[in-house]
């Protein structure tokens, strides 16, 4: 007997298939075994942040001398035969370990940001700090001038991985060349884009690396006060915040005179109220100040004119979680990684119809295929994959024949999308174009803020447009009119938001023209999803009369007497669909 | 304002509006201005989007104080104890401008030892104000070199006006903050053209331009300019004229566009008087309370019927243009003066408001450089004194007219009547946002009517609960002349033991209760302190 | 100060100056809805976009300061292009009501689409549906005609300090509230009304009284507070309708409730129309002469038995520099005492 370690994992999606009942389970059955009695401080179960592949939870890692074996879906009524098969006998049950695919998840990735998130224990300082957290802070505030400071992550080649990619070096550059008694740091952390969880699971498994992060850049920009602007959406992320940052003030990584360097720095914690526009930092600077979020146009930009009316820097949580990696271990390092433009690692959301949706960090680069079919294990229930949509709502559609596409800042713009915060969001044949563009367009002008007439009317007029598509009610001349009033809308809007908005739909026209046609001339959904195109008939040969249809339709449009084929009647026919799947002779025949 | 001509030469705002635009620090004392002139208030909050500082003392907690770094709650009356308080913490501290003191100024050191008995803790039981609220508005003001004083009726409308208006000055003179761009005294003009009847010299000593009645050779300059004997004699003032025709020695009065029953203090007194007279002409737009005890009532235009000019509060005088006909037969008040002087066998000389001021001009150099044609577009600020002097922004800019401007010292009188376990509460008197003076124009307003329409007192919640006082209950408010029946507004606006009632309401006359008590300089009424008692009906 | 080029003629301005100002300053048009000279920049219409070289996107000029070396195209084929469909959503959502607008002739929106010949709508579609129910006795608040330019916002906030109204809502839902979407209540003065640019914010008693056509505007000063602002009269059939400022007055534009809302008892049916003679206790009518006479013999009677003491005048801080000039005048020449006052202590 000897070290033994439980790693349970307990970010949100963790807690949300029941973490924490395992957790108390570990501690139950070990404490019954009497194995912390006679391991002592050698034994401990603790929770961990999220480790990725939320699919799979609760995943819990069991450690006994450095060997490491990973349980999936693990339930508290599994817990006893671990403990005793697993820890007392040192045998792991192995009908209940992890897989090839949960393997190749992780194999593939790269991780900086995420290295020590579903390894360390969040809510427990310490455990940063025993795998090297605050020493960056340390060596800076040590050792470095704001201006080395400065130099190093400029030479690290960092961009922001908010969605814009600014340099991020550059941006802390202006910011301490401007001379104001005041300037600020912010953290964003209003991550708002539809599957993104990026900057929470960072959050939830790590804080401590974001405040470090934070030091180290409020040092080089000369600001004594920070801000991370947080959704109120994330009540477990702020709670681990704001006990980090009491942790951090305890031990003096913030307040006045930190670990006696003579540099003051401290930071609150500012709620969002479910903004998605607050996510612009002009309006995240409103909405801090007590205002309507709503952006203002630039420039004057925040580096110049920020959070009531100083210098300030927004930078966002995973650009502020790199910097300590990259002063532990070198901008050299960290610049080994990437492309020559986009350097180090990004960490994406991958969601949709993939085989392993949760969080990967990869390096810049990387080819989408590699992402969706060595990490992501292929499209769900093996069908064809048809595009996938990168950047969140603001982002575009890529289709099959571009999926060698490197992923990175340059080259996703090339193909009319972004990299956005991180979204992946994977789309198969059964995904209606026309119907995804409809989709996000319905989230950009729900969350368009009304300040500007293109975002706020033309969202919406560019969602009525894609609204008649979908109920055949398309009409000549449409796909042109979408086409010339996106791309007015984006050079007309003021801020990121309008200016993206119409991303989804030019990125389907581009690639999926057809659909659309198809939707306009022919009346038909090709994906058969927009229901208004679609019709049901039943394959007389087929049928066999079982009147299973006939009992499913709520609408009483199936006639047909017993063992007699069937008949749907179009014009009672709601298209609902019961029908086509209660069939199980295939009979039911959808367009 | 004979108090401010008495010590810097004129009685007149020292800045213009724009000028408070450049203001550091703005000490508001004794005026609502965001109700009643609003404006200005714009121009004030403009400057506190720039960042000046704006000091507030009030007895009520008026709209300004939003925007005020200090608000001083005061008790009514009390405005010399606070500003000697003011002055001796601004001596105290070495804040005084000694250069502006040794060169332009005399009897400092008497003055000075006059002040000293105002501590802070002795001010403060006067005024009801912290001390250090004003030890800090006394360093806030005193260490600025451009700073402005705006005061209102608050300051002046007390039996010792004249006296705080020379506290004000004394402070202002303290700290030099006088005679420069954004950097004066000023009071704040009630009526569109106050500033304007006084320039013309509807005043009892005075000739147009301040040119006293009881010199020899200004009188005789009259003469020749109208050809004709004048009398050598001061006249009376509006409030003697009410005793004097009470009193039988004034036999008739002509009224033009006044309404003294409803705005002169003590209104059964006011009455008493105009029924005495043997005859009273009154020349009015309106059939007011006043015309009603007339003789004979003469139907006059309203501003938008006529052309001529009004001088405002920064002496800026504008051209005013006939945009509508009169009604019926109603005339013009120039062309019936000037048809009844004829009709007194005396020619006037003039027929057109362009002629007469000219004429104006002619006998007063400061308005002689202004004409029609000048003022076509923007108005001119006097003085000016030829045709091609641009007008004067803020007064004083090369000396003072009288030389040396003296340190006046003065010290706190209590109002002539206090609160007592008969009349217990304080009340005090003004205007709101919505309503103008008697009300005879606003109220015939159906919109305004209609939202501010009702006669209120305002009373502290404190005071409201222990009287059993509901909000918009009737109450009934008595003073030692008469008594009004009146809504109540319960607000924490005013201080407990002050009411406050505004004066434009005639169902619920505020001047009912007011007392007729003068100033005995400038015989201004004490309206802003009278004793009454307040009880629910 | 900042050497820029605008459309290719060289000037130089002051440095901190927006595009907009500069091109203003030498006489370059530029359409805005939601810019105003007295208010911060807004930036929301997107009508002033300008395109600078090296910028990577049309910007709006109103919200960009100058510097030095700017070259700034106003109008090319792609600004245009812009505009338009800019004012053509604007105008998808805005009632085509004109004919009985109270703002028609004096509204922007409608000189813009008249500009740029607005009749047909590529996007058509739904437009906002509101009640009209604010019960304020001043201000009329057809939000239906709102462009959401935030002017009145910006007016209400600072350069009056009320904060009485403010956005609501997101996106194409956004409108102007009031706290708890009350009835207005604030300070009236009515700010808002004057720099609206549509027919969404108007005076209550301005309607059905007359628009542009035959009203006849007279600049004077207005008859309240001894402020002196000067206003504008808008008259027709000799009934005022309308009051307004305009922006290069001292008073910048801006009025009161009193100065912008208070007009109406200049046509109040009390009026005064006839001179009155009291006989017996009652009034009757009478000719000018007959009273003027009246007054003339009374007087010089007073004057002779009791002396020109007995008599007095009190003049008015209501009526004109040269009505109270002729007054005292006519107290002191005509009558021969110096009884006369005015209630400047009142």
């Amino acid at each position: 007997m000897h070290n033994i370690t439980v790693k349970v994992c307990m970010g949100t999606g963790g807690i949300a298939a029941g973490g924490d009942e395992v957790l108390a389970a570990f501690n139950r059955e070990i404490a019954a075994a009497g194995i912390a009695a006679s391991v002592g401080k050698k034994c401990s179960a603790h929770q961990v942040g999220c480790r990725g592949l939320c699919a799979k939870d609760v995943l819990v890692d069991v450690i006994i001398n450095d060997s490491k074996v990973t349980y999936i879906h693990v339930k508290p009524e599994m817990v006893s035969r671990i403990v005793k098969e697993h820890i007392i006998e040192n045998i792991p049950v192995a009908e209940f370990v992890a897989g090839d695919d949960y393997h190749n998840f992780h194999n593939k990735q790269f991780k900086v940001v995420l290295s020590d998130c579903g390894s360390i224990d969040p809510e427990d300082i310490e455990s940063y700090i025993a795998v090297g957290g605050y020493t960056a802070a340390q060596k800076v505030l040590g050792s470095m001038s704001p201006e080395e400071t400065t130099d190093l992550i400029k030479k690290s080649g960092l961009r922001g991985r908010g969605g814009a990619g600014f340099p991020t070096g550059t941006k802390w550059e202006i910011a301490s060349k401007q001379t104001s008694e005041k300037k600020f740091l912010i953290c964003n952390a209003d991550e708002g884009d539809p599957g993104a969880f990026m900057d929470r699971s960072v959050i939830e498994g790590n804080p401590h690396a974001v405040i470090e992060g934070m030091i180290i850049g409020a040092y080089a920009i000369g600001a004594d006060k920070g801000y991370v602007y947080i959704r109120a959406e994330y009540p477990l992320a702020v709670e681990r915040l704001k006990k980090a940052l009491d942790d951090a003030r305890g031990r003096n990584f913030l307040g006045k005179s930190i670990m006696g360097s003579g540099f003051n720095f401290d930071i609150l914690v500012k709620l969002g109220a479910g903004a998605f526009v607050c996510g612009e930092e002009t309006a995240l600077i409103a909405s801090i100040e007590g205002q309507r979020g709503m952006p203002r146009a630039k420039p004057p930009f925040p580096v110049y004119q920020g959070l009531w009316g100083k210098p300030t820097v927004i930078n966002n949580v995973e650009t502020l979680a790199n910097v300590p990696y990259i002063v532990r271990k070198g901008p050299e390092w960290f610049a080994s990684f990437g492309t020559e433009k986009s350097k180090g690692t990004k960490v994406f959301a991958l969601t949709g119809k993939i085989k392993n949706s949760g969080l990967i960090e990869v390096p810049m680069g990387i080819p989408l295929r590699q992402i969706i079919y060595d990490i992501g294990g292929g499209i769900e229930g093996d069908r064809r994959f048809k595009a996938v949509q990168t950047g969140g709502p603001s982002g575009g559609c890529i289709p099959a024949d571009l999926l060698d596409t490197a992923v990175d800042f340059e080259s996703l713009a090339k193909v009319g999308s972004i990299v956005g915060s991180g979204g992946m969001v994977v789309l198969d044949e059964t995904d209606c174009m026309v119907n995804i563009a409809k989709f996000f367009l319905e989230f950009t002008r729900g969350e368009s803020c009304g300040k500007c007439v293109p975002c706020r009317i033309g969202t919406k007029r560019l969602l009525e447009i894609l609204e008649r598509i979908t109920k055949g009610e398309g009409r000549p001349g449409d796909i042109a009119l979408l086409e010339d009033m996106s791309v007015d809308i984006k050079m007309a809007s003021l801020c990121g938001l309008g200016q993206t908005a119409p991303n989804p739909v030019l990125s389907t026209i581009k690639y999926f023209r057809h659909e659309y046609e198809a939707h306009i001339n022919d009346k038909k959904c090709p994906a058969g999803v927009c229901r208004d195109l679609l019709t049901y008939q039943v394959i007389s040969e087929a049928c066999k009369g079982c009147g299973a249809c006939l009992r499913a339709c709520p609408a009483k449009a199936i006639t047909g007497d017993k063992k007699q084929p069937h008949v749907i009647d179009p014009s009672v026919c709601i298209r609902c669909g019961a029908c086509f799947d209660v069939c199980k002779f295939k009979a039911v025949k959808k367009e | 304002m004979a108090g401010l001509a008495a010590i810097f030469g004129s009685g007149a705002m020292t800045n213009s509006i724009r000028e408070i635009e450049g203001m550091e620090v703005i000490f508001i004392i004794g005026s609502n201005t965001k109700e009643t002139h609003p404006v200005i208030a714009n121009r004030m909050i403009k400057a506190y989007r720039k960042g000046a500082k704006i000091i507030v003392a009030d007895p009520r907690k008026v709209p300004m104080t939003k925007f005020s770094e200090l608000f001083l709650k005061m008790r009514p009356g009390s405005d010399v104890a606070l500003l000697n308080g003011m002055a001796r913490v601004i001596v105290k501290e070495g804040l005084e401008n000694k250069e502006f003191i040794s060169d332009k100024t005399e009897g400092y050191e008497e003055w000075k030892k006059a002040i000293e008995e105002y501590t802070p803790e002795y001010v403060s039981k006067l005024t009801g104000i912290p001390k250090d609220d004003m030890i800090a508005a006394a360093r806030l003001y005193g260490k600025s070199r451009r700073a402005g004083i705006f005061y209102t009726m608050g300051i002046t409308q007390h039996a010792c006006g004249t006296d705080n208006v020379r506290a004000v000055a004394n402070l202002a003179t303290l700290t030099g903050n006088i005679g420069r761009e954004s950097t004066g005294v000023n009071p704040l003009r009630g009526q569109n053209n106050v500033q304007g009847a006084s320039d013309a010299a509807c005043l009892p000593n005075v000739y147009p331009g301040y040119q006293r009645v009881d010199q020899d050779e200004v009188r005789e300059k009259f003469e020749k300019a109208w050809g004709v004997s004048l009398s050598p004699q001061c006249g009376v003032t509006a409030t003697e004229m009410m005793n004097a025709a009470r009193a039988g020695s004034i036999k008739a009065m002509y009224i033009m566009g006044e309404n003294p029953v409803f705005t002169d203090p003590h209104m059964h007194h006011t009455v008493e008087a105009l029924e005495k007279l043997d005859f009273l002409v009154v020349q009015d737009i309106f059939m007011t309370e006043t015309a009603r005890l007339a003789d004979v009532v003469l139907p006059a235009s309203c501003a938008p019927e006529k052309d001529g000019t009004f001088s405002n509060t920064e002496r800026r005088v504008q051209r005013v243009r006939k945009a509508v006909n009169p009604p019926g037969e109603a005339r013009d008040d120039l062309s019936v003066i000037i048809d009844l002087s004829r009709r007194l066998g005396y020619d006037m000389g003039f027929t057109t408001p362009s002629e007469v001021l000219e004429e104006f001009g002619r006998v007063w150099p400061a308005l002689s450089g202004i004409d029609y044609h000048r003022i076509a577009k923007y108005g001119l600020q006097w003085p000016c004194t030829s045709k091609d002097h641009p007008g004067t922004e803020y007064l004083y800019k090369d000396g003072f007219p009288k030389g040396k401007v003296p340190f006046v010292p003065v010290s706190f009188r209590p109002p002539v009547e206090i609160a007592d376990a008969q009349y217990p509460f304080v009340l005090t008197t003004g205007r709101n946002l919505y309503q103008y003076h008697s009300g005879s124009m606003t109220r015939r307003v159906k919109q305004i009517e209609s939202h501010a329409g009702d006669a209120y007192v305002e009373i502290n919640p404190e005071d409201a609960a222990r009287l059993k006082i509901s909000d918009h209950g009737l109450v009934r408010v008595r003073s030692r002349r008469g008594s009004v029946d009146i809504k109540a507004r319960i607000t924490t606006r005013v201080s407990e033991g002050v009411v406050f009632i505004p004066m434009h309401y005639h169902e619920a006359a505020a001047n009912v209760l007011t007392n007729d008590a003068l100033d005995p300089v400038v015989k201004i009424p004490e309206f802003k302190a009278c004793a009454v008692s307040v009880e629910a009906v | 100060m900042a050497k820029i080029k605008i459309d290719g003629i060289d000037t130089t301005v002051a440095e901190g100056m927006t595009v907009l100002e500069a091109a203003r300053n030498i006489g370059v048009r530029i359409p805005a809805l939601c810019q105003h000279p007295k208010l911060t920049p807004f930036g929301g219409c997107r009508l002033c976009l300008v395109e600078i070289k090296g910028f990577p996107r049309p910007v709006t000029s109103c919200t960009t300061p100058v510097s030095d070396g700017m070259e700034i195209v106003t109008t090319s084929p792609t600004i245009e292009r812009l505009r338009r469909t800019v004012l053509e959503l604007i105008l998808s959502d805005h009632p085509n009501d004109c004919m009985i607008c109270e703002q028609a002739g004096a509204c922007t929106l409608q000189e813009l689409a008249y500009e740029y010949g607005l009749r047909e709508n590529r996007f058509a579609g739904e437009r906002r549906v509101y009640e009209k129910k604010d019960g304020n006795p001043f201000i009329e608040r057809d939000l239906e005609k709102c462009i959401l330019c935030g002017r009145c916002v910006k007016v209400c906030d600072e350069v009056q300090g009320v904060e009485a109204i403010d956005f609501g809502y997101r996106g194409f839902d956004s409108k102007i509230v009031t706290s708890f979407e009350d009835d207005l209540n604030c300070e009236f003065c009515g700010q808002c009304v004057s720099v609206c640019p549509t027919g969404a914010l108007t005076g209550k008693q301005w309607a059905k009284h007359g628009r542009q056509m035959g009203v006849k505007e007279t600049d004077s000063i207005c008859s309240y507070c001894g402020t002196g602002c000067t206003i504008t009269y808008h008259v027709k059939n000799n009934d005022i309708v309308r009051v307004t400022s305009k922006e290069d007055t001292l008073n910048e534009g801006w009025l009161c409730v009193k100065g912008r809302f208070g007009y109406k008892f200049v046509s109040s049916p009390d009026r005064l129309k006839h001179p009155l003679i009291k006989k017996d206790g009652e009034f009757r009518e009478a000719t000018w002469d007959e009273a003027l006479d009246l007054i003339a013999d009374r007087l010089k009677k007073i004057k002779r038995e009791d002396g020109p003491d007995a008599i007095a005048g009190l003049s008015s801080a209501r009526c004109t520099n040269e009505e109270n000039y002729a007054f005292q005048k006519f107290i002191r020449a005509a009558v021969g005492t110096n009884n006369v006052d005015h209630c400047a202590r009142l």
